[in-house]
């Protein structure tokens, strides 16, 4: 499979050309991700998570390296808003991007930004709302929605540039449980159904142990990169970098510890309860 | 507790009135105000309350919406009434002392100036009542989009606008969260002296308006992640469609109107 983004040797510090630019805080990152991919990038506050996902919709430009997605250079700006077509943005407040008074000209705002006509765009916009399960909503006001309804929306009007590509910015760390359900769920069969590459910022463990793979950051580099399960056996690191595990991880690993031969590599519960069945019956 | 305010005092509806174009609308409601301005005479004015109770009746909007909406003018409109009984000079005076007099002419002309204020606000009303304040921007921007061509920033403005009333709910979310958290710092908000209220208002507005240029801030980069770029080459998810009803309702607009020119030609 294609690279759908590539990220040679990225470099950034904040007003890099002004008169006080900020510490690097990214500090050579190297990474690939591949079309189709359900990528989580895991890291403490300030390690850079969320200054690398700007970089992915040309929030932000390279201080120095490259960043490639989907074969466009995003430091050319004339290639802007093709290359934020293909590849979307939620973000972690969801009053803060929803622009409309109704939940489907919000969806349709994309869209007709780019003049996409009448006929095309009242399809697509059906497409994306039923997408996510806001269809029957598609007449209320934001206000009226919870936050995860608010953050499937956005998700709606991303989905209707029908990009290749989301980047969403921790966009589960503003919601109660069920709100983060919901998205994630949303998130999830966008990439099984219609093979969007995923990229989700957050800090939550349970989240990044659903995906394909993680990458962890700490104070600007990437320190792992692998399946949840290698990454989720490294508990002493992950610990020493101020980061948790899934508490059933957790549980295994002092398990571990006090002597019981139990797998390291267990991120579920339903894992966790077979293999302490199958150590209870041995 | 400050949920309950709404703007723009919408009351959604199937009712005629409500299903008219809002272009139509905007255009009827200043035909209107022509009307009922242009009228000279008592007779002008009876013409302008056919219209104004058929409107009112056809919108299904309860009557007591309008004279809530008149209430809060009623003590400028006494006033000004009062003033025009005492001031206003002619021929068959009632009453006389010193510079006041009171004269058949000056009752005349304050019961004509109230009817023609009330039926300008009910007439303006029934336009906010049956109108989302959304329809109502969309179609000034439409209405006004042949000024673009003079540089006049048409789109901005109807953006700015839909985005306030975007932001209307959660700003008033937004405060109520914000007296909550400075009441349980001890701020008193609601009691004390009208200084010090006035004083610990600004404990408010100041956390409030810091959260909305931050709020901007965010706003404006996930615009531009949806590839804003102004109002250039934009499509629209909503159409406004006139129908044959919007233009047999402005005929009859302009046939009441051209009644008052005709009656105040052969009164005159």
């Amino acid at each position: 499979m294609d690279n759908i983004i590539e990220i040679r040797n990225l470099h950034f510090r904040y007003d890099a050309d002004g008169e006080n630019p900020s510490e690097e805080v990214l500090k050579g990152i190297d990474l690939d991700i591949k079309q189709g991919e359900f990528v989580a990038i895991l890291g403490h506050n300030g390690s850079g998570k969320s200054t690398l996902a700007k970089h992915l919709n040309a929030i932000l430009v390279a201080t120095d390296g490259k960043v490639i997605v989907d074969g466009i250079d995003t430091a050319d700006e004339t290639r802007l808003f093709e290359l934020r077509q293909r590849a979307g943005m939620v973000f972690q407040n969801p009053d803060n991007q929803i622009v409309s008074s109704i939940v489907e000209e919000d969806v349709a705002f994309a869209l007709e930004n780019l003049g996409v006509p009448y006929d095309e765009m009242r399809k697509r916009v059906d497409e994306a709302l039923k997408a996510v399960n806001m269809y029957d909503y598609r007449l209320h006001s934001p206000s009226q929605l919870s936050g995860g309804q608010k953050q499937r929306v956005a998700i709606a009007g991303i989905i209707a540039m029908r990009p290749k590509c989301i980047i969403l910015d921790e966009p589960t760390a503003m919601l109660d449980p069920q709100g983060r359900k919901e998205v994630l769920s949303a998130v999830r069969r966008m990439n099984r159904e219609h093979g969007i590459t995923i990229v989700l910022i957050t800090h939550y463990m349970d989240e990044a142990a659903q995906c394909d793979r993680v990458v962890v950051m700490d104070s600007g580099r990437i320190i792992l990169d692998n399946i949840p399960k290698k990454v989720f056996s490294q508990v002493e690191l992950l610990k020493k970098i101020g980061l948790d595990v899934p508490q059933v991880t957790e549980l295994c690993w002092e398990l571990r510890k006090s002597g019981v031969d139990i797998s390291s590599e267990i991120i579920s519960e339903e894992e966790c309860v077979a293999e302490i069945l199958r150590l209870f019956n041995s | 507790m400050l949920k309950d305010i709404t703007i723009g005092q919408f009351f959604p509806g199937d009712s005629i009135i409500h299903r008219l174009d809002p272009r139509f609308k905007i255009i009827m409601t200043f035909i209107f105000i022509i009307m009922i301005f242009t009228g000279k005479s008592m007779i002008c004015l009876g013409i302008g309350a056919v219209y104004t109770v058929t409107a009112v009746l056809l919108s299904k909007i309860k009557f007591k919406m309008f004279v809530k909406s008149i209430k809060p003018l009623m003590p400028f409109l006494l006033i000004t009434a009062f003033l025009n009984i005492l001031f206003v000079n002619g021929e068959t005076v009632y009453f006389h002392w010193k510079f006041i007099k009171i004269t058949s002419e000056g009752i005349n002309v304050s019961i004509f100036m109230i009817i023609r204020i009330v039926m300008l606000i009910v007439g303006s009303s029934l336009l906010t009542y049956t109108t989302s304040p959304i329809t109502l921007t969309d179609a000034v921007e439409r209405l006004l989009s042949p000024l673009k061509r003079f540089k006049f920033p048409v789109h901005e403005l109807a953006m700015m606008m839909s985005i306030a009333l975007r932001f209307i709910p959660t700003l008033i979310e937004e405060t109520d969260k914000i007296i909550s958290a400075q009441k349980a710092r001890g701020a008193e908000i609601d009691t004390g002296s009208l200084l010090n209220r006035a004083k610990n208002l600004v404990s408010i507005l100041i956390p409030l308006f810091i959260s909305s240029f931050r709020r901007a801030d965010e706003l404006a980069t996930a615009m531009e992640c949806r590839c804003y770029s102004g109002g250039e080459g934009r499509t629209r998810l909503r159409q406004l469609k006139s129908s044959s009803m919007d233009y047999i309702a402005l005929s009859v607009t302009v046939f009441f109107l051209l009644c008052v020119i005709m009656t105040n030609l052969i009164y005159s």
